[in-house]
């Protein structure tokens, strides 16, 4: 009889050409499709052009992105970007993303159908669990990881124990995934997920949006973990059917499947969370945030630049002006989310409310260009990292929150939720 | 292998941004990236640093991005290798796909104070403080990756058992 298996575990045995795993063990898998940027593939492409390497084992399943340093900040950035592209060019590559078509990776694969549920996706990224939210099994690796598997089309792995974290209940207004997520990564902390799997369950994750499922996914790697992981249901349906084009695999936890750990959250108690310098870990509820002045706000990124998160900071910036000394940046994750938006008439109102509006990269959450740090200065950021220094100078602070804060925290000039909008 | 240096103690959490602040990730030259090793936790760290020194960490160190710029760093500031409480996941799968040594010792981080010589023998799987004398384990390796290092990292691995010879 084949054990019981969790959906981590499933997908991981599939791809490994077995009937069953069980976690510590080390397998070898098959990968729907691999993932680089501007930052992890050029070193990945030199690794691969010293093994000796001509041709990459699918040009169809290796994806390029450039979207950390572009439209290039630097001539640094510059020439790696030129490096990859004629990269892609050679190889023949179908999935590489110029600027003005490109995204920011993580919201442009899922947004395009390249990534779907039942995949085994590796990426040259720390954010590439965020296809687990289609109930897919993305983990992030490096550059040499990623050069491996341009070549063999197969990576390595350890198959993860899964923790089960179970939301009941309904959320309060203005909390969406974000909350959730950093209220997990401060309950179990930055390496409480270590190495392994976490699978986001029960009512309030049925009850989550697309966009605001990707943004728990895309954190896991905050608490350690190595994939989060949601069960496919109507919602993912919605999602993948109008882009696929390839066919896709739900799979399901077994019901007597083993987990590590099972803990179960109360969503009906969480508020908007904060998260303070200079750990994710480090959060706060709304309530408690005191008086912090703020800088700079900037809503976009990997896990809050979709068209859900934009449409929440509309709400709350409709006819309302930014605080005299506080930027506010714009940052909508694809060009798709971005005409989308204008359509929508949200750009109409994030100009009113002085704010900037980029074209997508992962510019400033990384203190890369694009609305970077003084010393001292304070941002409230819907980014992933607090990290010191992550936005520009060791001295900044950086707080994360979800976009109704953050656009609340810019008409304020401090941090404060939209409720003191009395919204 | 041996590996014997002067430590170099940090705390819990250390992140890649602080092992390699990204402003800097434009760039796959390796003396380049070590040139900003640690930079914003202590900007003279490098001038204080020998070749041969080994870093020591609490828990969770690595985590944060992806970036093999991070172990690349590291290594190429002639630092030997790692000896912490526990390792973030990419940063512990990067070392070894890269070759840079790191060693999960709770007790031998806790028994190393700022500024002990330690020497690692990763065969025995120990780590004597010579300036304590005290000897501690170190947590054991999976035969996979003991392959992985003794091929020389992932892509000699790959090289050696995945490549057609042409």
């Amino acid at each position: 009889m084949i054990r019981s298996m969790t959906i981590s575990e499933k997908i991981l045995a599939e791809h490994a050409g077995l009937r069953e795993v069980e976690p510590g063990q080390l397998i070898n898998a098959r990968v729907d499709l691999i993932l680089g940027n501007d930052i992890t593939a050029p070193m990945a492409i030199e690794e691969f052009r010293r093994a000796g390497a001509n041709k990459v084992f699918d040009p169809e399943k290796v994806v390029l992105i450039p979207d950390h340093f572009v439209p290039n900040k630097d001539i640094k950035s510059a020439q790696q970007c030129q490096f990859m592209r004629q990269f892609s060019r050679e190889q023949n590559l179908t999935h590489y993303y110029e600027v003005g078509e490109m995204g920011i990776e993580h919201a442009l694969l899922p947004e395009l159908g390249l990534v779907l549920p039942g995949d085994l996706v590796i990426g040259a990224d720390s954010h590439t669990c965020t296809y687990g939210a289609l109930g897919a099994f993305s983990t992030g690796v490096g550059s040499t990881d990623f050069a491996a598997a341009m070549i063999t089309g197969e990576a390595w792995f350890r198959v993860p124990e899964t923790i089960k974290i179970i939301y009941q209940g309904k959320r309060r207004p203005w909390v969406d995934g974000k909350d959730l997520i950093l209220y997990t990564i401060g309950k179990i902390g930055v390496d409480g997920a270590l190495y392994k799997a976490i699978e986001f369950a029960g009512e309030a994750i049925s009850n989550l949006s697309m966009d605001s499922r990707f943004t728990m996914a895309n954190m896991a790697v905050e608490a350690g973990g190595k994939n989060g992981i949601i069960t496919p249901d109507k919602v993912t349906k919605e999602y993948v059917q109008s882009r696929a084009k390839r066919p896709y695999k739900f799979q399901y936890s077994d019901g007597e499947a083993k987990y590590g750990q099972t803990l179960d959250i109360d969503v009906t108690r969480i508020e908007p969370q904060v998260a303070f310098p200079h750990l994710p870990s480090n959060v706060r509820p709304i309530s408690a945030a005191g008086n912090v002045p703020i800088d700079q706000v900037v809503i976009g990124s990997c896990t809050n630049g979709r068209l859900e998160d934009l449409r929440t900071a509309g709400r709350i910036l409709k006819g309302r002006k930014r605080a005299p000394y506080t930027r506010l940046i714009i940052i909508p994750a694809t060009q798709e989310i971005y005409r989308q938006a204008m359509k929508e008439g949200l750009f109409e109102i994030f100009l009113d409310a002085l704010a900037v509006i980029s074209t997508p990269t992962c510019g400033p959450c990384l203190g890369g260009y694009m609305g970077i740090l003084s010393k001292g200065e304070r941002a409230v950021a819907t980014t992933n990292r607090n990290f010191v220094g992550r936005m520009g100078h060791p001295e900044s602070e950086i707080y994360l929150a979800n976009p109704a804060v953050a656009a609340a925290s810019a008409i304020l000039g401090r941090i404060g939720g939209p409720e003191e909008l009395g919204l | 292998m041996v590996y014997q240096g002067k430590t170099w103690k940090f705390g819990a959490n250390v992140d890649t941004d602080a092992v390699i602040p990204a402003r800097y990730l434009n760039t796959t030259d390796p003396a380049e990236m070590a040139s900003h090793l640690m930079e914003d936790i202590d900007p003279k760290f490098l001038e204080k640093i020998k070749p041969g020194d080994v870093l020591v960490a609490e828990e969770n160190f690595g985590c944060g991005s992806s970036r093999e710029h991070a172990p690349i760093a590291i290594k190429h500031a002639g630092l030997s290798c790692v000896v912490a409480k526990s390792f973030a996941r990419i940063f512990y799968r990067n070392s070894f796909n890269m070759g840079l040594p790191i060693f999960a010792s709770a007790e031998a981080v806790e028994g190393i104070n700022q500024g002990d010589e330690v020497k690692v023998d990763s065969e025995a799987g120990t780590i004597e403080n010579l300036s304590t004398g005290k000897i501690f384990k170190v947590q054991s390796i999976p035969p996979f990756m003991q392959q992985l290092i003794e091929a020389g990292g992932l892509m000699n691995y790959v090289k050696k058992f995945k490549m057609k010879t042409e």
